[in-house]
């Protein structure tokens, strides 16, 4: 029972990046577990694998050696259409760069993940309605992402995220284009539905207002596993993370 | 209860291929839009296309002139076939395209193949994000690959419909201008129609021969690698 409440399991996950004759030894052995329902924040400089981890949680990359469990399922095992299912049902993604379709409108963005969930669509655009009511843009439902700003493409990513009721929600760097007042909206809205939702929100970051709302940070260094903390032990040493990397 | 949801049904296989799903309707309306907001683009696409059918059709409708006088059998419309510089034998009751002709046209539909790949490598790069994207929120391989193929199908009939009419109406003038009103008199429309959809059909063929490369390399990216992609 006690491993069930964990919603991914990494064990000792290795990656390596060919460059042309060099092997880059991204990750270097990884474990972590991360329980259901918590807000987790992957801190780490640039360059130290955190986003490489954080590919191999979402299921877009594979580990060259060592097991990702999503929910104790072991991703390398699944078949396409089982990946597939998994990004559109299981797992939502937001970006640092947005990623909003750009021919689409907001609402049409939110729509698309139960489209290929196969909801149909009366009930999609109904859902997809609260979502964006729900994040503030109910109003700007019909705009096309070039008449929104950063900010408000971010809503409409963490909207369509939301979209199929994920059991985890990935964020790669939520605020890493967005100003520090547009960010800190942001930070606060994913924390909220994530109480609200019960999601669990993994976002991989370097921005220290994220800790704040950390239920658990995990620090990589050079591809491993430096020191994960909980939120108690943070708010101890809070006094020093502004002067930690 | 949603704990066990994924090991459950993740490995009930049959379900889950059912699981992700984009119904056509749909995937008409993404691709229909698509072209929509890159109406421009899509148009330069599209133009190599008009340009070969509208040549195509051109020479199929001239053909159907002279064989409509050729039919009519009447020496003094034969003098003037000759004339303006067909080559009919006496005895001849219809020409067909000469090799040459035919020669010029495949030519040029190939050029016109190759003018759509390119177009279509460059539409693929310019929306690794966009198609990226949408393998993240659960998209097929083949939701990818159909869209692609919706889209170079309907650029395809638009681009291939003005082509053909467009070499259809320019034919018919030229002979009008060459031969006065006798040329519309005599001409079979059966055989006129024929040419026209005949020309619409290779280019529709020809824009999905075009796009079959460049959807492939679309469908097969990995999410990860378009994510990697600047701007």
């Amino acid at each position: 029972m006690a491993a069930d409440s964990n919603i991914v399991r990494v064990t000792n996950v290795t990656k390596v990046f060919k460059l042309g004759k060099v092997d880059v030894q991204a990750l270097q052995g990884i474990n972590l577990e991360i329980s259901r329902g918590n807000y987790i924040s992957i801190m780490g400089p640039s360059g130290s694998g955190k986003s490489t981890l954080f590919n191999m949680i979402g299921g877009l990359d594979k580990p060259t050696s060592g097991k990702v469990f999503i929910d104790e399922v072991d991703i390398a095992q699944l078949d396409a259409y089982e990946l597939a299912w998994l990004r559109c049902r299981k797992i939502g993604y937001i970006f640092q760069t947005f990623n909003i379709i750009q021919v689409m409108t907001a609402l049409e963005n939110v729509t698309l993940p139960m489209i290929f969930a196969g909801v149909n669509s009366d009930t999609a655009v109904e859902k997809g309605m609260q979502l964006l009511d729900m994040v503030g843009l109910a109003d700007r439902f019909s705009h096309k992402p070039f008449e929104l700003s950063g900010g408000q493409q971010q809503r409409v990513a963490i909207a369509r995220a939301l979209a199929n009721d994920p059991a985890i929600v990935l964020a790669d760097e939520p605020t890493g284009n967005l100003d520090l007042t547009t960010g800190e909206e942001i930070i606060a809205l994913l924390k909220r539905l994530s109480q609200e939702r019960k999601v669990t929100v993994i976002s991989a970051t370097h921005d220290f207002k994220m800790l704040n709302v950390s239920d658990q940070v995990v620090w990589i260094r050079d591809g491993l596993v430096d020191k994960i903390e909980d939120r108690e032990e943070l708010s101890i040493s809070i006094g020093q993370i502004g002067t930690r990397d | 209860m949603s704990r066990q949801s994924l090991s459950d049904t993740v490995h009930q296989s049959e379900g889950v291929e059912r699981l992700v799903v984009l119904p056509f309707v749909k995937s008409v309306e993404i691709a229909y839009k698509s072209i929509k907001v890159r109406f421009f683009r899509s148009l330069i696409t599209t133009m190599s296309l008009v340009l070969a059918v509208s040549f195509l059709s051109f020479v199929n409708v001239s053909n159907d002139v002279v064989n409509g006088f050729l039919a009519a059998d009447d020496p003094e419309m034969r003098r003037m076939i000759v004339q303006s510089g067909y080559d009919v034998g006496p005895q001849d009751t219809s020409v067909a395209s000469s090799p040459k002709q035919r020669w010029i046209v495949i030519l040029s539909l190939v050029v016109c193949v190759v003018g759509i790949v390119n177009a279509q490598l460059m539409a693929v790069t310019e929306r690794f994000r966009e198609i990226g994207t949408m393998k993240c929120l659960g998209a097929l391989d083949r939701f990818i690959l159909r869209l692609f193929f919706l889209e170079a199908g309907m650029q395809g009939l638009a681009g291939a419909g003005a082509g053909a009419l467009a070499g259809a109406v320019f034919a018919l003038l030229n002979a009008l201008i060459r031969f006065g009103a006798a040329a519309i008199t005599y001409l079979s429309w059966n055989s006129f129609f024929v040419s026209v959809f005949y020309s619409i059909g290779v280019g529709c063929l020809l824009s999905l021969v075009g796009v079959f490369y460049p959807a492939l390399v679309a469908a097969k990216m990995q999410p990860v690698e378009a994510m990697r992609v600047e701007q």
